[in-house]
């Protein structure tokens, strides 16, 4: 490999980790002052799990991530069979075109464009009633889903068609056959789409704080409220724990798939 | 013959249950709430709950449906410089930092992919842990290194290139630092898709044939990379016009940009109408880049 792109590959994950490192390191800062070097200590973890508005707001956070997820892999899957194996069906391109653009669209648009539909449809036919975790939960499954799809699609249509063939050549139904031999296949890349709806619920701080209500502040909503007055040794443990947890998933997600690549 | 119209019937309504909740779920949760937005863009902030007026308003008297359309929300924001110098911010933050991911993220994308294979997996695991990592929390990690008795001012005290700390934080380099750092995977994951899949013997035919490693890049590697160079660019640019958590923890008075406008319009000033008018010329700003995105995407999946 040229030199030059030995190095742009280390300054960029130099660049990409070293904010994330000085953090974890400050979250074992026994000082309150972040700047100055008070010694290890894990005091900071501790007190995270005594703060009752912590937790609250993570246990919101973690409800409305799984609910989401759940629903965003759902509607992923059946976009991810209709845009691999309908072929070319009429409104394919408006079809295609709305699961995706939820992926660069600018989160105060989605936020703000939510929260007036949920606003006008109380107002007009009584659902739903006021915000709160049905609300973030709907905006959620509708900007996750594009990226369960966009995990999803090139699984599906890479998978080997000839045992979905088999199946139905020894008489399985379309339904049947998708249960039996397509979900299996593509079981790993499901998860993995979960997985990552699941850590951008978990994150979002913009659309929630347009569709939340009173009383559920979600666990982004409580960070950005804290760190917006001051930067503090307890967020800054709630982070690492944070970074942690969506290291874990990833890690999860890349086993799933690349076991699935060494089986073929 | 009636076999083959009823396994006809029945293969036409499995597609359309298959097509339908996540059509009907997109156009009702995605594409007409954009419908309520333009509909209170004409609409007057008032103080009640919610905060602006009826568009529609029945007379019963008359037994007409009266509808007012009030453009002011449009003319103020022509008219306040505050909206428009907020867009031309956007639109130069967005610009600049797409081309510095760019020149950063390229030869990035392209070491990744021309590492051994076996060795790639962990560089991609290694890469896209901070793209699935909180973006509050990344952009939060910065003024801990940024600020007056941060990292990087104890650093350069240290070494004695500087003698007083700088003023890093609520600056516009700040501002790009945050924006550079949180969207610099998303350029790099689309170009490394392109860039891996080229087919190296053409580099290698180009070598043969004589052209220097910078001619074969120039002639070969780029134009085969355009299209990871366009989706990565349009998934930078687009989310960072209307970006708000960068420019409000990093960027205090020194940068304006639209999306906190937006933000302040509707959470400190509640007015909604100003704020969906705004939204919606964001849109417009954002149509081209965003149908350009579209067809590459559809290009890709064909």
């Amino acid at each position: 490999m040229p030199r030059i792109l030995k190095f742009s590959l280390w300054a960029g994950f130099a660049f990409l980790y070293a904010p994330i490192l000085v953090l974890i390191a400050y979250s074992f800062n026994a000082s309150r002052r972040g700047s100055v070097w008070g010694g290890f200590s894990t005091h900071w973890y501790g007190e995270l799990f005594r703060d009752e508005q912590i937790l609250n707001a993570a246990w919101i956070s973690i409800k409305v991530a799984v609910y989401s997820a759940t629903g965003a892999t759902l509607l992923g899957l059946l976009a991810a069979v209709a845009m691999v194996r309908f072929g070319k069906f009429r409104g394919r391109t408006l079809f295609s075109g709305l699961m995706s653009a939820p992926l660069v669209m600018p989160e105060v648009i989605v936020g703000i464009s939510l929260l007036l539909l949920f606003i006008s449809a109380e107002q007009l036919i009584g659902w739903p009633a006021g915000r709160g975790i049905l609300t973030i939960t709907i905006a959620h499954i509708t900007f996750c889903t594009a990226f369960v799809l966009v995990v999803l699609q090139p699984r599906m249509a890479t998978m080997d068609r000839s045992l979905e063939e088999a199946s139905r050549d020894l008489g399985a139904g379309p339904v049947t056959t998708f249960v039996l031999v397509t979900l299996p296949v593509i079981a790993p890349a499901i998860v993995s789409g979960w997985l990552l709806a699941f850590i951008l619920s978990f994150d979002d701080l913009v659309i929630a704080s347009f569709t939340a209500g009173p009383g559920s502040t979600t666990l982004p909503m409580l960070i950005f409220s804290k760190v917006k007055i001051a930067v503090s040794p307890d967020i800054n443990a709630l982070a690492t724990l944070i970074i942690l947890v969506a290291a874990l998933g990833l890690v999860a997600a890349m086993l799933l798939t690349r076991n699935r690549n060494n089986q073929q | 013959m009636s076999g083959q119209i009823l396994h006809a019937i029945q293969s036409r309504l499995g597609k359309t249950l298959v097509l339908l909740p996540p059509y009907l779920w997109m156009f009702l949760f995605f594409l007409l709430p954009f419908g309520f937005v333009l509909k209170i863009s004409f609409s007057e902030a008032i103080i009640a709950s919610p905060p602006f007026a009826p568009l529609f308003e029945y007379d019963p008297d008359e037994g007409i449906l009266n509808a007012v359309f009030r453009v002011f929300n449009y003319q103020y924001l022509l008219e306040d410089s505050l909206y428009i110098n907020a867009y031309l911010g956007s639109i130069k933050i967005a610009t600049v930092s797409t081309l510095i991911c760019l020149l950063i993220g390229y030869p990035f994308a392209l070491a990744i992919a021309r590492a051994p294979k076996s060795r790639q997996p962990l560089l991609l695991v290694a890469l896209m842990l901070p793209f699935w990592t909180s973006l509050l929390i990344r952009v939060y990690a910065w003024i801990g290194i940024l600020r007056q008795d941060g990292v990087l001012n104890n650093i350069l005290l240290w070494v004695g290139v500087i003698d007083e700390p700088l003023i890093l934080l609520q600056t516009t380099f700040a501002t790009y630092v945050g924006v550079v750092y949180a969207y610099l995977p998303f350029m790099v994951l689309p170009l490394y898709a392109v860039l891996e899949k080229q087919d190296l013997t053409l580099l290698e035919a180009s070598r043969d044939l004589g052209a220097s490693p910078a001619r074969s890049f120039i002639d070969v590697t780029l134009p085969l990379s355009i299209p990871g160079i366009i989706s990565g660019s349009m998934l930078v640019f687009i989310p960072v016009i209307g970006e708000f958590v960068i420019p409000t923890l990093l960027s205090g008075e020194s940068t304006l940009m639209i999306g906190r406008v937006l933000w302040t319009e509707f959470f400190n000033n509640r007015d909604w109408p100003v704020a969906s008018a705004v939204a919606i010329i964001m849109l417009v700003v954002l149509i081209i880049p965003i149908i350009v995105f579209q067809n590459q995407q559809s290009k890709q999946g064909a």
